[in-house]
Formats: structure tokens, sequence, C-alpha cells
């Protein structure tokens, strides 16, 4: 399978790779899919005092596509409110990297990790 | 070292030089039918037909005449199955049996006979691969047909006792269809004595050209079948169709070669496979599918845990694999021939079929063990499961969100 050169560059380079204190109140931490599946995604936030989320890591056990959704997608959160977070759709994670109608469930898989890491943060609260 | 390092033998090989030198004159120069008796143009082809068939027939000990060429082993598979299960179902009746981790071209030729009213027995092998021959004793009926099992299988390269099963048939009169695409010049074959029916070969995956293969029909007892190309009546009616001269030119070579070459490559490949599996046994939470004793040295087929197939794939580029699961192929299942021996969804997705063969080198193994051991532990670094493994966590006990 041929895959796209952005989806490439953040498989080969992921960004924001590793683990937040998951006890710590201002962190959030969604866990998404399932290993039968072939894909699982842990995504992690932590929001500052100002509302924002200043930081996001992530772990994906999954195809390239996967590694690189979960990876574009702590990219794409740093700097967002929590609502703005919310409102990122699978679509433009799937646009973003070129990913095939095959792996689009990718970009679902990390928009469902958003959502998870978001209600694990409020439920804190 | 030429990149990518070409580990995937068992997908094909490429043809050796020496086959690919003696069928160009097949092409251009000797380009006769050989089905033309009329003059030497179809003398010289049928010549070249012959000679090969007899090298074919040679490495499995068969008489030449017993020798049917088709385009490969999946129209191999299926003219004997479909040809057998036809030709004799009247007498006998519409029973088959198979095994669960035979190749597409069984197992789907087997639901096409279900589709026809036939009605198939899948039996699952035990978790090293191989088929129980209990199970087997038990799954035969009195109106059972046929049976058909593989030599070396595909993906894990197990090799199946085929004297004990093809002793069983024949005990229950059966007939016995064994797919031996694997196994040409790996493993000593020898038809004379083996209890089988119908044997299918393949060119290419014995260093000879694509789209060519043959059925091996037993003739004493002589065995019948139900041809499923009409035509010419070429091949004594089996198979239709003008004969590919320079393909069967190169599979009878390619056989030739395997002749008299197969006992020492095996013993250097043997040694290559020891090399290759102490390395990569030296990470953490690796498996081996399939049979550690019985199996060709041609084929690992390893899981790594924690880790998936497709990525790690697409991580080690340099070295041309297969995944045992086809994610490859756009499907997101994971191999039906892991799941059949047991192994986990997690395993199953995590495998990597290492097939080596003829051109492999040492360097080869060691450049393959580094970038294995390196790639491993980044892909692991990034492995959320991996994470919770060393934290102790049972994953079988994590309730998942399945998608």
């Amino acid at each position: 399978m041929a895959y796209s050169d952005k989806v490439l560059d953040h498989y080969e380079n992921p960004r924001n790779v590793g683990s937040l204190d998951k006890d710590d109140p201002n962190v959030g931490t969604g866990m998404v899919g399932a290993p039968a599946c072939g894909d699982v995604m842990k995504l992690q936030i932590k929001l500052g005092e100002n509302g924002i989320i200043e930081d996001a890591k992530f772990k994906t056990y999954g195809c390239g596509s996967a590694i690189a959704s979960s990876s574009l997608v702590t990219e794409m959160l740093k700097g967002k409110t929590l609502d703005e977070a919310e409102s990122i759709k699978n679509s433009a994670i799937a646009e973003e990297l070129a990913l095939p109608p095959v792996k689009i469930h990718c970009s679902v898989l990390a928009e469902d990790a958003i959502k998870a890491a978001i209600e694990d943060l409020k439920n804190k609260k | 070292m030429k990149l990518p390092i070409y580990m995937d033998y068992s997908a094909t090989t490429p043809v050796d030089k020496r086959v690919a030198e003696k069928m160009i004159p097949f092409i251009t120069e000797d380009f006769g039918n050989p089905a033309s008796r009329s003059h030497a143009y179809g003398w010289t082809a049928e010549h070249a037909v012959e000679e090969a068939r007899r090298n074919v027939a040679s490495l499995v000990n068969a008489d030449p005449k017993e020798i049917v060429w088709t385009s490969g082993a999946t129209e191999s598979n299926n003219l004997a199955i479909k040809g057998i299960a036809e030709f004799y179902s009247k007498d006998k009746g519409k029973h088959i049996i198979t095994c669960a981790t035979e190749h597409k071209a069984v197992i789907d030729a087997f639901r096409e006979l279900e589709r026809l009213g036939y009605e198939a027995t899948y039996l699952e092998p035990e978790a090293n691969g191989l088929v129980d021959l209990e199970k087997l004793r038990a799954a035969i009926r009195p109106e059972t047909v046929l049976v058909s099992v593989m030599l070396v299988n595909n993906e894990i390269g197990v090799v199946q006792d085929i004297t004990s099963i093809g002793n069983i048939c024949r005990e229950h009169n059966v007939y016995f269809h064994v797919d031996a695409a694997q196994a040409t010049g790996k493993v000593d074959i020898d038809l004379a004595k083996l209890p089988i029916d119908a044997m299918s070969f393949s060119a290419h995956k014995t260093y000879g050209p694509k789209g060519i293969g043959a059925l091996y029909v037993r003739r004493k007892p002589r065995i019948r079948l139900q041809a499923q190309m009409h035509g010419g009546g070429h091949e004594r009616g089996m198979r239709s169709g003008t004969l590919a001269t320079h393909q069967i030119v190169g599979m009878g070579e390619a056989f030739r070669i395997a002749k008299e070459e197969m006992h020492a490559e095996n013993k250097r490949i043997k040694a290559l496979h020891e090399r290759l599996l102490k390395g990569l046994t030296e990470i953490e939470e690796v498996y081996v599918n399939g049979d550690l004793e019985h199996r060709v040295p041609h084929n690992l087929n390893i899981s790594f845990n924690y880790v998936e197939g497709e990525s790690l794939i697409m991580a080690i580029k340099d070295i041309a694999v297969s995944s045992g699961s086809a994610c490859t192929s756009a499907s997101l299942e994971p191999s039906y021939v892991l799941r059949a021996l047991g192994r986990s969804d997690e395993l199953a997705h995590s495998s990597i079929r290492f097939s080596i063969g003829r051109y492999t080198t040492e360097q080869d193994i060691d450049h393959a063990i580094d970038v294995l051991k390196q790639k491993i532990g980044k892909l692991r670094e990034l492995s959320p499961l991996w994470e919770m493994f060393k934290d102790g966590v049972d994953l079988s006990k994590v309730e998942w969100a399945a998608h």
C-alpha cells in the first residue's frame, strides 16, 4: 500500500510520543480501540490554568495510518480550548493525511480518542 | 547488499538465470506448437515439453505420463479437487474433507463444491499447525469421496504427515489430493511410495517462471478426473489448451536443478534459519508460529507481541517480507491460518513471515536481525499495549471497546 508523504513523515518522526500522569486532575486520558481489531490509541491531554490544552501525548498500537492520525491529533490539540478540541472532525484528519478509504477508520478512532480524553477530563472536574 | 533484502520466497522466487537462459530460445526461435505433428517446429517443441515432463516427474519420482501441465498450483488444485469430486461422487458420495489452514485455492474450491451441493469438513489443526490423524479418521464417512491436505504450509511452513494421512485415506477408500506448491525442492517427495492420488505443483515457488504448474494424477491404480477446461483435448483430455512451451521448459529446468541441488541447498538454508531464529528470539515477547520440528527451514513465521504487523512491515521496509496478517491486502482480518492455530487476534495481527531461499546470505540474515531489533524497540516505545504489559496489566482482562 502506498502511503502519503504526510503519513510517512508522522510515522517516521512521530510527534509527542509518551505519557502524562493519568492521576493528575488536569490530565484527561482516552484509550480507544481494541488489540483484536489491530489498533489501540491512548491519547492524553493536559489542560492549563487558562483552559487551554498545553500538552498532548499519545501512544498507538496500530498501522502506520493509525500512528500518523494520533501523532497529527496531538499537534492539532495543543493551544485549543476543550470546545475547539471537541469540534475536531475525523474528516479533517483524513484529509490532512490523505488517508485512503480503507484507512478512514484510523481517523475515526483518533476523533474518538479526543472525545474520550475530554470526557475523562470533565469527569475529574 | 541489495536493498530491500528479499525474504518473501514463499510468495514467489526469482527465476534462476540458468532457467531463464533455457527458456528464451523457445520464445523466439523454437516457437512451434508442441501439438503440431506435421513439421519440425512442432517436433522440436514437443521434444522440449517431454524432456521437461521427465524432469518434473523425476523430482517427485513419478512416471512422466502422470504429469499434466496447468497454469499453476491454483489451477492444479481446482482441477484435482473439482475433477475428482465430480468424477467419483456418483459412486462414493458428496462429502469432502480438508484442513482450515489450506491455501485459498483449496478452501475456495471446496466452497464452490459446497455451493454445488457437496458437504465439506474443515479440520481444525492442532496448535502446532499439524492435522490430528484421529480427528481426520473421525471425520471420514462412508460417503467421503476426497481428502485434500497440503504438504508444506505457505504461511507457517509446517510439513504435514502425508504418508499417514494417505494411509488412512486408503483404508477408507477415499481419494487423496496434496497441494505441494510450497514443497518442491524443499522436502523429498517419492510418489512411487506415497499413498497419494493427485498432487499439485507450481514452478514459480521453485525458481521457475510464473504462470505454469503441473498436476500429478496417479496411473496405477488409475485416477480419473472430470476436465475443467474443455477444448482440443490436450494432456490426454484432462487439460485442454495449447501448451506454453517456454514456460514448461522453464519449469522442467527449475525442477531438474532442484533435484540436483536441493540437499546441499537445504543444508545451507537450515543454517540460515537457525541464525535468524536465534537472533529474533533474543527479542522479548516473540512467538514462533507453527511446529518447530515438522517444518521446512525456508519459513519462519513469528509474532512480535504488542506491535502491529502492518506498521512493523512499514518500519522494516528494507526487508521484503509479508505480514502473516492479511492487513497488507487491505482486508483488516488477521490471518485465518494463525487464527486456526488458536493464536489470539493480537498475536495474529503481529506476525511476520520471513521466507528465505537460494540467494539469501548470512549478511542478509544479520542485517534483518539488526533492523528488527531496532524497529521492534521503537514501535514498542509507541505501543500503549507494551506500556501496559510492562506495568503488569493483564491485557486479556481489559474491557476493550471493539470497533
